[in-house]
């Protein structure tokens, strides 16, 4: 695998790094202090955690006086999805379900 | 880092034991149709637009816009396939056989990568698909 989803990967393996992510990627940029109130966990373990994403691309930052602000990059996902095994399990699926149907049209 | 490889083709052919006719009627027929697929206002006429609406997850809101492209009674079909932002096309065949139809699903217009490692890792990641594809799906 390549370094760079490898590193997606590990930084979403960690629950409090998801759910930091997912905050980012649903409400948009915040500052680290947002985002500490959020998290349930110290500042030092958040900017921990942000480096980690941010090292894998999954969020960018900015300075902006004594503040820093994230913002989710989730661009940065796009390698992570195979839509073809995606779709491939759910039109196996579909089919399955449309043969019981016909099935059940016969009665 | 965004890797977009050329958009691919999913087909999946079935023999299956029932008339043309009869499988027409299950592909377009709405109440049919939900029970198979998804709740949907579908309707077999070309320009006709439509929802396949599923359960929403968090960050996909589960509808699949779609527009009727092909509509050749007991024969061809084919409707556009729109889920946040992700386009593709889903075309059925259907051919007489001497046990029934053979029914062939043709569904194009996937970005995909080529990296078989990616598929394998794929496979540990099903939990979190619904929130990377409402993710994924909405950057363009």
């Amino acid at each position: 695998m390549q370094a760079a989803t490898e590193n997606v990967f590990k930084a979403l393996s960690d629950p409090t790094r998801r759910a930091i992510f997912e905050h980012l990627s649903r409400d948009g940029e915040q500052t680290v202090h947002a985002l500490t109130y959020r998290a349930g966990v110290s500042q030092p373990a958040v900017s921990k955690h942000l480096r980690v994403l941010k090292l894998a691309s999954l969020v960018r930052d900015r300075r902006e006086g004594r503040e820093t602000h994230y913002r989710a990059q989730p661009q940065a996902l796009a390698p992570l999805v195979d839509w073809m095994s995606l779709y491939g399990t759910f039109w196996r699926d579909r089919f399955d379900q449309l043969e019981n149907l016909l099935k059940r049209m016969d009665k | 880092m965004t890797q977009t490889a050329p958009s691919h083709t999913l087909v999946i052919e079935r023999e299956i034991p029932h008339s043309p006719e009869k499988i027409w009627r299950a592909l377009t027929e709405g109440a049919l149709i939900e029970e198979w697929l998804m709740k949907n206002d579908f309707q077999p006429i070309v320009g006709h637009r439509f929802n396949f609406r599923s359960t929403p997850v968090p960050n996909w809101d589960g509808i699949i816009d779609g527009e009727v492209l092909v509509v050749e009674p007991n024969s061809r079909l084919s409707y556009s396939w729109s889920s946040m932002g992700l386009k593709s096309v889903v075309a059925w065949t259907l051919t007489p056989t001497t046990g029934g139809t053979h029914v062939r699903m043709e569904h194009s217009g996937f970005r995909s990568n080529t990296d078989a490692a990616y598929k394998g890792a794929n496979w540990g990641w099903q939990k979190f698909i619904g929130n990377l594809e409402g993710v994924v799906g909405g950057l363009d």
